[in-house]
């Protein structure tokens, strides 16, 4: 391992331009770049590289990105891009037809609000916006689960089980431009670790085919029903890969959910991002004054591992989801998703949170203020936000 | 899970376009594939099909018209899908093309940035625009390739603009070939075809397309209305290398304007001004003759 001190940005950037080198041996690696901040620096690391066998394409427009992607990955070749928040939303519809053609694209996302009004600063808002296309979406707490989260989704994507799209996504500057130590893998681990990519229905003039044509409501739903159970399969292909990651790179990369101190815990706190960093440092100094209190980092969003979720939270009977992003008339989107999840636990009190929009500061006294609200409810009402900023 | 594939068909290459496509009788883009199949000889093309009719062409999954690898990619994405395909192939060393065929809402309208950044890259892809002067797939509504004068389903009383110039905007991208193609010319056709395939780089060929269906045309004179197009000078026929070096293939012979008018439906509810169309072609046609004689191919 070389252990290096590196943005967010460099870190991603190191991972997938050594995803992409690792597939010299097979049909190279592609994809197009656009720059928007705050992923920027992911597209000029990738732009930067040297590939034995690759070719990056700087694009007009995010839209483009994708559809060049999709065009790499349709021929046969590794693909993967960076992009944030309205970048994301002017990509959409690619991203949506690239998880329909089961191609297997990895995308870093720095996370970032939506505007305008322009606000660059870390909120979940625009990926989670993305989450009914056909991808598989992780966050990531540090730079280290950011990298190995990447090199981790190559492997889940182009596992024959799954064939889908990845999101890997950083807390806009938070991680993208704040530096931390990082194991940084050295190519021949990750060429152990990423096999040469063998796209078995990729483009080839010997075996023609027309991709994406019009299909019936019948095979419409036959799609959307296969979609769903490579979804479903996606539990087993990520502990695989997470236990053959262990092996190649001496440490095991995160989990769907990662629940610290839960077993004895009352409440637990549930966030994704690098919020999930600031409740780890809470929640050890309340429980060295005495508090079961416990945390689950949601790191796989889709697909959602309802079961998985209620089993992590334990026995604790008061459950906060704090949300960095918000669902206009409805409230946080991990809060929605954890209340079903959660709904075979009346025993439960679930409140939602909505922290940090925007970019605001998630530190210790914010956690504390909503430890202090949760602390006086004995029914929870609708999402709160916090700060509290209208009387 | 690997997927079993049946063995590799070494069997000649099928036309590019089998039967049971679900073209409409008289579609002009039909011919254009058979001949753009003729070009290209035992090469096996990948088409890039943006939405337009010729994504609904192939008929619907799992069978397909298209005999040849093809990619039916989002409205605005073609030259961008292309590029990534084209630039794999190239790190693979396979030399057979990849083909954009597109119709003009594809190419004047939604897919312009996306066909102009491309042109600009002069990434490995032959574009060719089947131009139908509307968005006939959707029932036929106003592109900015739909003339002046013509009525659709929103220019009700006749569209009020011109007809944008795609192959003066293409040039400007000094693209090493861009060319205009006439079904009523075969052999120009099937020429400006194979040598653009000859070629690297970004190929622009821009097709003039009758619908029957939305020129309000009789489907057996689709091929006819070509030669009108191009004997009354509305359609001229011309190449243009490196995007500077200009060379015209056939002129107007005098032939009324009214003859190609007067055979489409479009144009007889409100009829353009015939005095006003000669000028505007005669400008047209003054500003051609112009750049070819200072700018003259000789390639």
């Amino acid at each position: 391992m070389t252990r290096a001190v590196v943005t967010g940005n460099q870190a991603a950037g190191h991972a997938l331009v050594a995803a992409g080198e690792a597939n010299r041996a097979a049909r190279g690696c592609g994809g197009g770049g656009y720059p928007i901040t705050p992923q920027t620096e992911i597209i000029e690391n990738v732009m930067a590289a040297r590939f034995s066998k690759g070719n990056f394409t700087a694009v007009e427009s995010e839209h483009s990105a994708m559809a060049v992607c999709i065009g790499t990955s349709l021929a046969g070749a590794r693909s993967f891009t960076a992009s944030s928040s309205n970048g994301l939303l002017y990509m959409t519809e690619n991203v949506f037809a690239a998880g329909l053609a089961r191609l297997p694209i990895v995308m870093a996302v720095a996370n970032r609000t939506v505007g305008p009004p322009w606000n660059i600063w870390a909120d979940h808002g625009d990926s989670l916006a993305l989450r009914d296309a056909p991808w598989l979406q992780l966050y990531c707490d540090s730079h280290q689960d950011l990298v190995d989260t990447i090199l981790l989704a190559f492997r889940v994507a182009e596992d024959p089980r799954v064939l889908l799209p990845v999101m890997v996504t950083e807390d806009g500057f938070l991680l993208s431009h704040t530096s931390m130590v990082v194991d940084l893998p050295p190519q021949d681990l990750v060429d152990a670790y990423l096999p040469p990519l063998d796209l078995a229905l990729r483009m080839r003039a010997d075996h023609p085919r027309t991709y994406g044509q019009i299909m019936s409501p019948r095979e419409t739903q036959r799609h959307r029903e296969e979609i769903q159970a490579a979804m479903e399969r996606v539990p087993e292909v990520l502990e695989e890969a997470g236990a053959e990651f262990a092996h190649v790179f001496g440490r095991r990369p995160r989990g769907a959910f990662e629940a610290e101190h839960t077993a004895d815990a009352d409440t637990v706190l549930i966030a994704a991002g690098t919020t999930v960093s600031t409740l780890r440092r809470v929640v050890e100094e309340r429980r060295s004054a005495g508090e079961k209190i416990g945390f689950v980092q949601l790191k796989l969003f889709r697909p959602f591992l309802r079961d998985e979720l209620a089993q992590a939270i334990g026995a604790a009977r008061r459950v906060a989801v704090l949300d960095r992003d918000h669902s206009s008339g409805s409230g946080g989107i991990m809060w929605n998703e954890i209340a079903t999840s959660l709904r075979e636990r009346p025993d439960v009190l679930l409140q939602g949170y909505i922290v940090g929009l925007g970019g605001g500061e998630v530190d210790p006294p914010l956690i504390d203020l909503v430890l202090d609200d949760f602390a006086g409810r004995e029914r929870s009402q609708a999402p709160i936000f916090f700060p509290r900023l209208v009387t | 899970m690997a997927t079993t594939l049946p063995a590799p068909d070494t069997a000649p290459r099928p036309h590019l376009l089998r039967p049971d496509s679900t073209n409409c009788p008289g579609c002009a883009m039909s011919v254009g594939l058979q001949w753009l199949d003729e070009a290209l000889g035992a090469a096996t093309p990948t088409l890039v099909v943006p939405a337009c009719c010729a994504a609904v062409t192939p008929g619907a999954f799992p069978a397909s018209a298209y005999s040849v690898p093809t990619v039916a990619t989002t409205f605005a994405s073609a030259a961008a899908v292309a590029t990534g395909i084209a630039r794999v192939r190239e790190l693979n060393g396979e030399a057979d093309p990849t083909i954009c065929w597109a119709g003009d809402g594809g190419t004047y309208d939604i897919g312009l940035a996306t066909l102009s950044a491309a042109a600009e890259r002069n990434e490995d892809v032959l574009y060719i625009c089947y131009d139908n002067e509307i968005y006939g797939n959707t029932g036929g509504q106003r592109s900015s390739a739909t003339p002046r004068g013509a009525k659709t389903s929103t220019t009700p009383r006749g569209k009020v603009e011109a007809k944008k110039d795609i192959m003066a905007i293409m040039a400007a991208h000094r693209l090493p070939y861009a060319a205009t193609l006439s079904l009523a010319h075969r052999d120009d056709f099937l020429r400006k075809i194979r040598l653009a395939l000859g070629m690297t780089g970004f190929r622009f060929l821009l097709m003039l397309s009758p619908c029957p269906a939305g020129w309000k045309s009789d489907p057996a004179e689709s091929v006819e209305l070509v030669r009108l197009a191009v004997a009354c000078g509305l359609f001229p026929l011309y190449e243009v290398f490196d995007g500077e070096r200009y060379r015209v293939n056939a002129r107007p012979d005098g032939t009324p304007l009214d003859d190609y008018l007067r055979r489409q439906g479009r144009f007889r509810t409100v009829a353009p001004s015939m005095d006003e169309l000669r000028a505007q072609v005669d400008r047209e046609w003054a500003r051609l003759d112009e750049l070819a004689r200072v700018f003259p191919a000789t390639d």
